[in-house]
């Protein structure tokens, strides 16, 4: 159904395009000049009809399963919901949902049977509202607009208009994103902090994100200090930075002034390979060769290596980052304007002093930005963490130990079923929000040296 | 104070020719900064050369598929054609499999017997039978994988020398399939089922092709969100957009939106798209969406480039002669800008298809036995899928990982090179 | 003292610092110099004028092999410095341009303090063995371009901060620290004022005394005023050589006369 109204959205929307251009040209039949050409007035036809429909027809499309949810959660008998809590709730419609798709498990209650019926009948209901819907306002505006067409309708200024309404709502996507990020996390992590306190929180040493699972269950309380897990991300995220800082830049330095421009036109797609690589491809590499590797390794020298030990993942980490920071670097140091080259070289400089002396500091600001770019990437990356680091919060900068990461965390917690109702979720959320904080923080700063240093030498 | 008649030393009357010490020592400074440049680069190129003869070492094995060609008598005393679908098809099978090793015994080893056979074999004879009720009474030839551990121990994954207890076929096996073999009975044909069987259990039938078509439906549903409203904001921002406080807002939170991390991203679809509206998990459609908002500044940025690139002579000279603002735009810069834009769409296309962090938060690492018919199916997608099987004890799935790892740098390597193409083909020096 | 000066110089007058015979340089596959033969006297003020294009920059960045730094770029012919062939394999062009200095058209100071500006060349060369060596190095060169007064109070800031006929002071005397034998001056002028440019000017013919200095120049006038030899090239090719005042008085070469007279450039 959903199907058949975009099609006849623009099935309509073709029509007035052909109804008003051919009554522009009915017009201009007995000579009468147009102020606009025939094909603006299709246009507008067109644009009017398709613009406001479908922005209903998303509209309906977002909030048609909340609201048959809420219908259906309020016409249940009364009692069935008497005492359960919002999880047992969402666990209700969940079945209701599942029998109202013919997945039946086990024999459920007659009540929810008929709820499921219920919600059958409302989609149904709901999908013939919507077709009936796109064709009466489509049918409307088709008439309205093709009242409009006179010799001296402005249809180009009014076309123009639409469209840049368009790229003008097109842009403020950006925005609506970011707030849409904030409001979500904020909102989630907010109610996670009514739960547990945000100081125990932020200071806590021990994260053990267990929830009971039944109510008179007392051992597993559950602990959300988010120490241990920051500790860790950091110890990644050196590691990857130890590593990858200086190959980059080492790349970087050779590209830009030593290599020869065959070897250069080589090195150059390969590093973009390195960089396109996705990450669950280096999360699979460091669990396959190098943490066995590493731990091989670790036991001919008789060091006790753990199997998720820091080093496999911000290794990993640090080789993903090579190309991130030689292209950053190489596009600083190319930055660096060509005449103060010149004027090192003719003072009988060599290229390397020339180098590390004159071009390097002089493309620093650049270089730092790419660098800070990079450990807010090793901070938020997640699939080598996840693949490659440990579960289990240690409080330890010991790189040879198993850590833990923010992001671990947070799809471990979130991964399977959820539901929105305990602190193990939400602990997810407020996770989340101190990660985009704090990648934020350092992106705005990050940007803004960057940009900053481009003023510089433009 | 210096005496300022004797400024400076006399000029050195070194030989250009003459290498003094210091100089020999600048210069092998220079020459240990260009090792270690050298150095780097061989780090980063053998890092990859690692990573691609790792991946193909595990992974050749599993485009190819150990299947074992069997005579099989569809007994009418197992199966009757009012029983279809049901029947014993797994007996019948194994009646087959006995047939071929005389050194079994029928009753104590039938079990065993049974094991060489991939379990998604009766499935195959049922759907044949079921297709053709005739065949009931009739030997019939079936070629069907055998199960993991024989597949390994054909590829060579399992070592014989390896005492018996360590392995996962004992010696009884171990000669019962050698038996096979020496029958000719066995036969190591390309594994179409790679791309022709959605996930599974049992690594010997598990494929990509729920995968592939997920992450299809996903990068479609991607593709046509992200480009119109990536286009039309880059048009907004480069072309109309007055210099204000609000579009260096605007910019500066594109460019903080394309630096934030993924995970993030998957955080707001879950707690938006999923809870707040209540979409399906594990759609490739909620995917999209998702990798649409993350593709959306690269394709902003990408466009902006392109658009000014397009030289202002051209916009001038179209002013000149009359047409609109939009006109220009539209007529004349944008088909120009053209490739520079569909450039950076395959490119941000090719990171959307390999994002896992995002999909597996709302679901689409869930376990799918049939391909998505559309986007609002539950799916995986290939880097889920890549990750689902990474976490899978089986050794068959070891293989098979590193194979969906090649197919998807396969895609990643054509998007790209159609990228690099087209940029090389529609480069234009202005 | 000054006497004696004068006798030394007239001495060394006619000896020829920099010989070049038959240079031709490519760019790719475009000639842009076409077997010119110059020779460059001791403390001498030579020029080279000529309309743009003329290739003038192009064949003063061969004197100190600067044109190695551009990947297309090829120079045949032989050019000598004091007797010694500068394209020869075995010479090192950093040696080279230690003894070569250069100036550049647009001032390019570092971003870094006018101190270490001046000492950078010192620093790198191993001029100096201790700090009171460097810092008298340095004043001595500031002195000699000119500037020391400008800049003795302010070395620790930044040599960006300056004006831009002081930056171009400051570049001379980054590139006399090394204590070069010859000086090689591209348009050092062109991106100055008039006062700047009069500055810059007085000090290249203080410049005279210690070495040969060698100024391209698009304006005549320049050359009229600092040079005492003129080389005039057109079109990559060197069409006459001379002292300036004949030059300028009584050309040989009917182009020289249009060019000199604005006919040409």
């Amino acid at each position: 159904m959903t199907l058949i109204a975009f099609i006849l959205l623009a099935v309509l929307a073709t029509v007035g395009y052909v109804l008003n251009r051919q009554a522009a040209a009915a017009i201009t039949a007995d000579g009468t000049r147009l102020h606009s050409l025939k094909h603006f007035h299709g246009l507008f036809s067109l644009l009017s009809v398709l613009v406001p429909v479908l922005v209903l027809l998303c509209l309906y499309l977002a909030l048609q399963t909340p609201i048959i949810n809420m219908v259906t959660m309020a016409s249940l008998p009364d009692g069935v919901l008497d005492g359960m809590g919002d999880g047992a709730q969402q666990l209700v419609l969940a079945e209701i949902r599942s029998v109202s798709q013919g997945r039946v498990f086990g024999t459920p209650e007659d009540w929810k049977i008929i709820a499921a019926e219920r919600m059958v009948a409302l989609y149904q209901y709901a999908d013939i509202a919507m077709v009936t819907m796109v064709i009466i306002l489509s049918s409307v505006i088709l008439v309205l607009t093709r009242r409009r067409v006179t010799a001296e309708f402005r249809a180009r200024q009014a076309a123009e208009t639409i469209i840049h309404g368009f790229m003008i709502a097109c842009s403020t996507v950006a925005i609506l994103t970011t707030i849409g990020i904030i409001l979500a996390l904020a909102f989630e992590a907010i109610r996670f902090f009514e739960m547990v306190p945000f100081t125990d929180f932020l200071f806590g040493v021990n994260w053990e994100p267990q929830i009971p699972i039944r109510e008179d269950q007392i051992a597993a309380e559950g602990a959300f200090g988010w120490l241990p897990v920051i500790v860790g991300t950091a110890v990644v995220a050196t590691i990857a930075m130890l590593l990858a800082t200086p190959i980059g830049l080492l790349t970087a330095i050779y590209l830009n002034e030593f290599a020869p421009r065959g070897l250069r036109a080589v090195v150059k797609p390969v590093l973009e390979i390195l960089a396109g690589v996705p990450t669950v491809v280096y999360g699979f590499f460091a669990i396959l060769v190098v943490a066995p590797a590493l731990r091989g390794a670790g036991a001919d020298l008789g060091i006790g290596i753990s199997p998720n030990t820091a080093l496999a993942a911000g290794g990993v980490m640090g080789i993903m980052l090579i190309p991130f920071i030689s292209s950053f670097a190489d596009d600083a140091l190319s930055a660096v304007p060509r005449a103060l080259r010149d004027g090192s070289l003719a003072i009988g400089a060599t290229r390397g002093e020339t180098m590390l002396k004159v071009q390097f500091p002089a493309a620093i600001p650049g270089i730092v930005g790419g660098v800070l770019l990079a450990v807010s990437r090793a901070i938020g990356e997640t699939m080598i963490v996840v693949m490659a680091a440990g579960l289990m919060a240690n409080l330890t900068i010991n790189p040879l130990d198993s850590v833990t990461t923010v992001t671990v965390q947070i799809v471990t917690l979130l991964i399977g079923d959820t539901a929105f109702d305990n602190p193990k979720t939400l602990a997810a959320f407020a996770l989340g929000l101190m990660l985009f904080i704090l990648t934020l923080g350092i992106n705005v700063l990050a940007l803004r040296i960057v940009r900053k240093y481009r003023e510089i030498y433009d | 104070m210096v005496d300022t008649t004797q400024m400076g030393t006399p000029p050195r009357k070194t030989s250009l020719t003459h290498s003094s010490a210091q100089v020999a020592r600048r210069k092998r400074k220079d020459v240990v900064l260009q090792g270690f440049g050298i150095a780097a680069i061989l780090i980063a190129f053998s890092v990859l050369f690692i990573l691609v003869a790792s991946l193909v070492r595990t992974g050749y094995t599993a485009f190819v598929q150990t299947h074992v060609t069997l005579e099989v008598f569809v007994d009418p005393g197992e199966i009757s054609e009012e029983g279809l679908p049901r029947g014993g098809f797994r007996d019948v099978l194994t009646a087959a499999l006995l047939e071929n090793l005389p050194e079994a015994d029928p009753d104590e080893d039938a079990r065993a017997v049974r094991n060489i056979l991939s379990n998604g074999a009766q499935f195959d004879l049922r759907d044949r039978v079921v297709a053709d009720p005739s065949l009931i009474g009739q030997t019939i030839t079936l070629t069907a994988p055998v199960s993991d551990p024989f597949d390994q121990l054909n590829k060579g994954g399992v070592n014989r020398e390896t005492p018996e207890d360590q392995r996962r076929v004992n010696n009884q096996e171990v000669a019962w399939f050698d038996t096979l073999a020496e029958a000719g009975l066995i036969s190591t044909p390309f594994n179409i089922g790679l791309f022709t069987h959605a996930d599974s259990r049992f690594p010997e039938l598990a494929g990509l092709k729920g995968a592939i078509v997920g992450s299809f439906w996903a990068l479609l549903t991607c593709f046509v969100i992200s480009f119109p409203i990536g286009i039309g904001a880059a048009i907004y921002l480069e072309e109309f957009a007055p210099r204000n406080r609000m579009s260096d807002f605007i910019e500066v939170n594109i460019n903080n939106l394309a630096a934030v991390p993924s995970v993030v991203f998957g955080l707001l679809a879950l707690a938006v798209f999923l809870n707040w509206f209540g979409l399906p998990r594990s759609a490739p459609f909620v995917g999209g969406m998702t990798l649409a908002l993350m593709t959306m500044p690269t394709i902003i940025i990408a466009t902006r480039a392109a658009l000014k690139a397009v030289p202002p002579s051209i916009r001038e000279a179209a002013l000149g002669v009359g047409a609109s603002k939009q006109q220009v735009v539209f007529g004349h810069v944008l088909p120009l800008a053209m490739p520079g834009i569909l450039t950076g769409t395959i490119i941000g296309l090719a990171q959307a298809l390999g994002e896992t962090a995002p999909l597996l938060l709302i679901g689409m690492n869930a376990f799918i036995t049939s391909a998505a018919s559309s986007p609002f199916d539950a799916s995986t997608a290939l880097p889920t899928q890549i990750f689902i099987w990474a976490d899978s004890p089986e050794r068959g799935f070891v293989s098979r990982t590193s194979a969906a790892i090649l197919v998807l740098l396969g895609f990643l390597v054509t998007m790209n090179a159609i990228a690099i193409y087209l940029r090389n083909k529609f480069e234009r020096r202005w | 003292m000054n006497d004696m000066r004068l006798t030394e110089r007239n001495m060394t007058d006619q000896k020829i610092k920099m010989q070049a015979r038959g240079v031709d340089v490519f760019y790719g596959d475009t000639q842009a110099i076409k077997t010119v033969d110059v020779d460059i006297q001791d403390k001498t003020v030579t020029a080279f004028i000529g309309p743009s294009g003329c290739g003038k920059s192009t064949f003063l960045r061969c004197l100190n092999r600067m044109n190695d730094t551009i990947d297309v770029c090829r120079v045949t012919g032989d050019i000598r410095l004091d007797e010694e062939d500068i394209y020869d394999p075995r010479v090192d062009p950093v040696q080279l341009r230690a003894k070569v200095g250069m100036v550049f058209q647009k001032p390019n100071p570092f971003p870094k303090s006018i101190y270490d500006n001046v000492a950078y060349g010192p620093r790198i060369h191993g001029l100096a063995t201790n700090k009171a060596e460097l810092d008298e190095i340095v004043e001595k060169s500031l002195r000699r371009a000119a500037i020391w007064d400008e800049a003795k109070d302010r070395l620790d800031q930044p040599g960006t901060g300056l004006s831009g006929g002081q930056q171009q002071r400051l570049c001379i005397a980054r590139a006399v620290a090394t204590n070069p034998e010859v000086l090689l001056m591209d348009e050092p002028c062109s991106a100055l004022d008039p006062i700047a440019t009069a500055q810059v000017e007085e000090l290249i013919d203080e410049l005279r005394e210690r070495f040969s200095v060698v100024i391209v120049t698009h304006s005549m006038q320049q050359a009229a005023r600092v040079s005492q030899k003129t080389a005039f090239f057109h079109l990559g090719e060197l069409v006459e050589f001379g002292e300036t005042s004949q030059i300028f008085t009584n050309p040989q070469d009917t182009r020289t006369e249009s060019y000199i007279t604005g006919r040409i450039g």
